[in-house]
């Protein structure tokens, strides 16, 4: 388990945006009625997007607007590591994956380019602008190493590739994210070597099947499924 | 042909996201193509097809998804159905799930109507979890563009009305499993569930549900269309079909491919990832099925087929084919540690073996990786891990205790050199101090 607290300095209040609460109905809407508690996770996270962590007022807002006690949502907020209990980086936010895969094909030498442009871990540097903190497998491992950075992946890093991607952010640009080592998604280095046949993409899967293998002998009306 | 299996066989074409994974992509590819005949079937000969295949559950367990689905009541009471999709991918080492998310959504989106026809769904929820966020983008467009093709939703094309809906985590490993997903999907923590009552007869919102992984749905409108016995010709018997697998670490191009099962191991790294760096003879381990599994060393590597008995014959697993790879410059013991601390941040604290014994284990790891534990450190460690494999209701307690016994079973001479060259030249050794406490 890890240990997560709320902040010891907090807003005086919460409100929704305009776009945030259309989000937040489109959500809510989903969900069977009776059920909305659903949506705690999706709103919590559109609360985030919207101010960039999640504030105990904001958690508030949150439990009145689903009827939940707001003992349910600070254990929600607290629960899943994905919510930022405390501001972090306005202009870039990294999160580092440091589990195994990664940790194999260097990470740990992009901490260091952290620590070195940014300051310790889970600290804001001096002018708020960017923070970084080491998170659990991202799910991209044959991309290793990567780093989230605002949400996006980006992938197969150097020190030298991560330490640019950071100027790159502190001039006001936004650097493309995907693999830094000129490859498509997950295909080996230098190009695919399976999936090459053109007669997949001819369009001739669209009609080649007549009928389909293994049909009963019975005609179908007999067989007919449960009404819908 | 590379590895064992032709292009034509292959089941996610557009794997590498080189093709549209739009909706008019997906259909040149063949996704969406007799939807309507199969749908006009019964649900029962959709699971008699899908057993028949011998398709296993591709989320690391392994179980029988056609006969997963026959275990949902046969006629809807006043508790609806759901179809959960399990699209919660965490597993240290596995990333195939999202490029079926952003390359190949339509399949998901046709498996999931199918599958929820074969269980008498009319709703299905794709968790997913959730750092994927590019992922998510992609799924949300293709099941908007399925709706306004009337592909699925209420009065769609095929006759079986069915809502598909997005819902997403917060980044806990912990809600892959079943139980903690459906009380995550709830708006609660992801807290496992003991089981019974099972899924299939108590899920989310109390009814019953089937949960199954992405890649497991995905498959199933090629399956019905090429025949059962077409996917159940690859690999060797109980272990057929074709698979997503995942290869990183230390090979000289890291790379997720769809292959037959049962492919030798050694091929699979050679045609596919270039081999391991630095050539096969640099090979040291290898954790073949995502970092829950034992690991296995080179030599038994050597002739280890991917699948599931020839993984679990070595007393590892096939978990979910993600294959990491650790050459003769990996300090093992180290790269062991940070799978416990990994296990110690996502146990969610319910069962105490767990809560109590990820930490555990990972301080002693920590300690064990600079060498200032003690030589008997070793059997009290492997005595705890045993102690917590078994006895937790989900298998996370498990999960954190099998990579620890695979290290010991294979290379303990290692650990205990290191722990005697840490007390070389040194005096005594009293009051070992934590590594890394935090």
């Amino acid at each position: 388990m890890s240990v997560r607290r709320l902040a010891k300095e907090q807003p005086a209040s919460f409100a929704f945006s305009k776009e945030t609460m259309e989000k937040v109905q489109w959500w809510i809407a989903k969900y069977p009625a009776g059920r909305q508690q659903s949506a705690v996770i999706p709103l919590l996270w559109l609360v985030q997007k919207q101010e960039g962590w999640v504030s105990e007022p904001a958690l508030r807002a949150v439990a009145t607007l689903l009827s939940m006690p707001v003992i349910r949502v600070f254990e929600v907020a607290t629960f899943y590591t994905m919510f930022q209990l405390e501001p972090v980086g306005t202009v870039a936010f990294l999160q580092l994956c440091g589990t195994t895969p990664c940790m194999l094909r260097g990470a740990n030498d992009l901490k260091k380019v952290c620590e070195a442009k940014i300051g310790p871990k889970n600290h804001r540097s001096a002018d708020g602008k960017f923070s970084w903190e080491e998170v659990e497998c991202l799910g991209a491992c044959s991309n290793a190493p990567i780093v989230a950075i605002n949400d996006y992946y980006y992938e197969d890093l150097t020190p030298e590739t991560l330490g640019k991607i950071i100027d790159d952010f502190a001039k006001g640009e936004k650097p493309k994210a995907g693999s830094y080592v000129g490859r498509n998604t997950s295909e080996p280095i230098g190009g695919a070597i399976t999936l090459t046949d053109p007669s997949l993409y001819d369009g001739s899967a669209v009609k080649k099947i007549t009928r389909l293998p293994n049909l009963p002998e019975t005609p179908k009306e007999e067989t007919k499924a449960p009404v819908a | 042909m590379v590895g064992i299996l032709e292009d034509k066989d292959r089941i996610f074409t557009n794997l590498y996201g080189l093709h549209d994974w739009r909706l008019a992509g997906a259909k040149t590819r063949g996704a969406w193509n007799l939807t309507k005949d199969i749908l006009a079937q019964t649900p029962e000969w959709i699971c008699e097809q899908i057993k028949n295949s011998g398709l296993r559950g591709r989320g690391g367990a392994g179980f029988s998804t056609g006969l997963k689905w026959t275990f949902m009541p046969k006629q809807e009471s006043e508790r609806p159905h759901y179809l959960v999709v399990n699209a919660d991918e965490s597993e240290p080492g596995t990333c195939k799930d999202r490029e079926i998310l952003r390359n190949d959504p339509h399949l998901l989106i046709e498996g999931a109507l199918i599958a929820s026809y074969a269980i008498r769904a009319h709703t299905c929820f794709i968790y997913m979890r959730g750092e994927y966020v590019l992922e998510r983008e992609h799924l949300e467009a293709a099941i908007k563009e399925a709706y306004e093709a009337k592909l699925i939703g209420k009065g769609n094309i095929h006759g079986w009305d069915c809502d598909i809906h997005v819902h997403h985590g917060g980044g806990a490993y912990i809600c892959g499993d079943e139980t903690a997903l459906l009380e995550s999907l709830e708006g609660k923590k992801g807290q496992p569930r003991l089981k019974p009552p099972f899924p299939a007869g108590a899920g989310v919102y109390g009814c019953p549900t089937t949960v199954n992984n992405v890649e497991s749905i995905s498959v199933v409108g090629t399956i019905l269309r090429r025949g059962a016995e077409w996917f159940a010709g690859f690999g060797r018997r109980n272990n057929s079909g074709t698979t997503l697998m995942c290869v990183s670490g230390h090979v000289e191009r890291p790379c997720n491919v769809e292959q037959a099962m049962s492919i030798p191991l050694k091929q699979l790294l050679e045609d596919h990832c270039g081999g391991v760096r630095g050539g096969w003879g640099y090979l040291k381990a290898i954790i073949p099925g995502g970092s829950s599994v034992r690991m296995i060393p080179a030599h038994e590597a050597e002739t280890a087929l991917m699948d599931f008995d020839s993984l679990s014959s070595l007393k590892s697993g096939l978990g979910t084919a993600a294959v990491i790879v650790m050459d003769q410059s990996t300090d093992l013991v180290r790269a062991i540690a940070r799978l416990s601390y990994f296990y110690k941040h996502e146990s969610c604290g319910q069962c105490t073996p767990c809560r109590e014994g990820t930490g555990w284990m990972w301080r002693v790891m920590e300690r064990m990786a600079t060498g200032e534990a003690e030589m008997k450190e070793i059997d009290l460690l492997l005595d705890v891990a045993s102690q917590v494999e078994g006895h937790t209701i989900c298998g996370l307690g498990d999960a954190a205790a099998w990579p620890i016994q695979g290290l010991f079973r294979h290379f303990r001479p290692e650990v205990e050199a290191r722990i005697t060259a840490y007390r070389a030249g040194r005096p005594h050794v009293q009051g070992a101090t934590l590594a890394a406490a935090e």
